[in-house]
């Protein structure tokens, strides 16, 4: 297992700023949806005058930003539960709709939260254990098995240490051969046939010490 | 004349028998029918099998259905979330059974029920544990299973506006299951904030069509809390 520790020097990107690493990589015009978790933050960085529509599957077509505490609408909450809004030309759905249009492969990203990604591109998000005291899958296999693209954000260390970029998924899979790219504290990598490749590292950070700290053959994109 | 109507919580509830199979409309607690499932608890079916995409929170609603033992198998696509704790009390015990479905496949087979499909072909879960017992067919160069329609025997739904046809309306997120609930179950029994005049509703904006609405109470709560 890799758990070797990071040097000093490098600075891993908090949550919010993956997300807003993230949000600057998705294309003018795409429709995206945004699983629960980390994802959902994806949507407070998207610039004001970027048209990028966020789907929410529990029915929003054109959903925007957390609102301000006096603002908020208490019939409108994202995948996530939390509150949020919508924006000018947004609609609304219902759910076999709503997945009608995951499924259907109308949607040109999704971005997706995961406790494992392979280097073949299988991800593991919705349960640790084959024995696990109640598994929740909600909306993960439908969006990992019908949008174009899935990304996925994540941190690139479990908290024990262990690397969640690996050969094979140890968990129960969420979809197989599906994932293109990983946005992790301490890198991006794209999922490509022949496994993972890096296109961009945090400052203070080598090939070398990314790759102790990932199970998971790395290269380096040529760019 | 046709009025869907009902006066009380007895009358609408009325016939749910032991065994049913009841589908609850709601995504986290918007668009939840509360006050119909406080009234199946008063109504006293047991030995039910409950179709929610959540398996409730706290100790109200769905969650004290859960506990007063009066539900055999829950099927549901994301059982655990913040504040679960009766349903993974009962869980962990063994009093219930859960079937996991992915949230769309939960609708679409809702759906399909609805619209006289008996299975369909899906390419969600496909090589994952939930597939395991799942006919599996390749078609055009991709394998998909088979996923059977979910019928209800009662759909218990959230509504904004309703006629005494039965037409109804939803508020923003609030519509998530409810307009699938209510074409795929036997009987389907509407709450609803607002009771407006025949012919009132917008017809463009009328979301669920009185046909799959079977009675109707006036429940005015209000705004959900805001959390």
């Amino acid at each position: 297992m890799a758990t070797a520790t990071l040097p000093d020097a490098c600075k891993p990107l908090t949550r919010e700023q993956i997300a807003a690493r993230l949000a600057r990589d998705i294309p003018e015009g795409w429709y995206v949806n945004l699983g629960i978790g980390a994802p959902l933050k994806v949507a407070d960085y998207l610039p004001a005058e970027r048209e990028v529509i966020f789907h929410s599957e529990n029915g929003i077509l054109g959903m925007g930003p957390v609102p301000a505490p006096a603002a908020i609408n208490p019939w409108l909450i994202n995948a996530g539960k939390q509150y949020v809004t919508l924006r000018g030309g947004g609609s609304y759905m219902h759910a076999a709709d709503s997945f009608a249009l995951i499924r259907g492969g109308h949607l040109d990203l999704c971005v997706l939260g995961a406790f494992q990604v392979a280097e073949n591109g299988d991800v593991a998000n919705w349960s640790i254990s084959d024995n696990d005291s109640a598994p929740a899958v909600g909306g993960a296999m439908d969006l990992a098995a019908g949008a174009r693209q899935l990304w996925v954000l994540m941190e690139h260390q479990t908290k024990s240490g262990d690397s969640r970029l690996v050969r094979r998924c140890s968990y129960p899979l969420t979809a197989l051969g599906v994932v293109k790219r990983v946005y992790t504290n301490l890198a991006v990598l794209d999922v490509t046939d022949d496994g993972f490749v890096v296109r961009d590292i945090v400052p203070g950070l080598t090939l070398e010490a990314l790759q102790s700290v990932t199970d998971a053959p790395l290269r380096m994109a040529i760019m | 004349m046709i009025n869907k109507i009902v006066q009380s919580m007895a009358e609408a509830l009325a016939g749910i028998r032991d065994g049913s199979v009841v589908l609850l409309g709601g995504f986290g607690s918007v668009g939840q029918p509360n006050a119909l499932i406080e009234a199946l608890i008063e109504q006293g079916a047991k030995d039910l099998t409950v179709v929610s995409n959540n398996a409730g929170t706290g100790r109200s609603g769905l969650a004290r259905l859960l506990e007063l033992g009066r539900v055999r198998k829950i099927v549901c696509s994301y059982p655990r979330s913040a504040g679960s704790v009766v349903f993974e009390e009962v869980y962990r015990a063994g009093k219930i059974e859960l079937e996991i479905v992915p949230q769309g496949t939960m609708s679409e087979r809702m759906r399909a029920a609805g619209a006289g499909i008996p299975a369909f072909y899906t390419a969600t879960a496909v090589g994952t544990k939930l597939a395991t017992g799942k006919e599996e067919r390749e078609i055009g160069g991709r394998k998909y299973l088979l996923e059977e329609a979910l019928h209800g025997d009662v759909a218990l739904i959230e509504a904004w506006e309703a006629d005494r046809w039965g037409n109804l309306t939803y508020r923003s997120s609030a519509r998530n299951f409810n307009p699938v609930m209510a074409m795929a179950a036997e009987l389907t029994v509407a709450q609803a904030q607002h009771i407006v005049e025949l012919g009132a509703l917008d017809p463009e904006k009328i979301a669920t069509p009185g046909i799959y609405v079977g009675r109707v109470v006036h429940v005015a709560y209000g705004e959900p809390a805001v959390t």
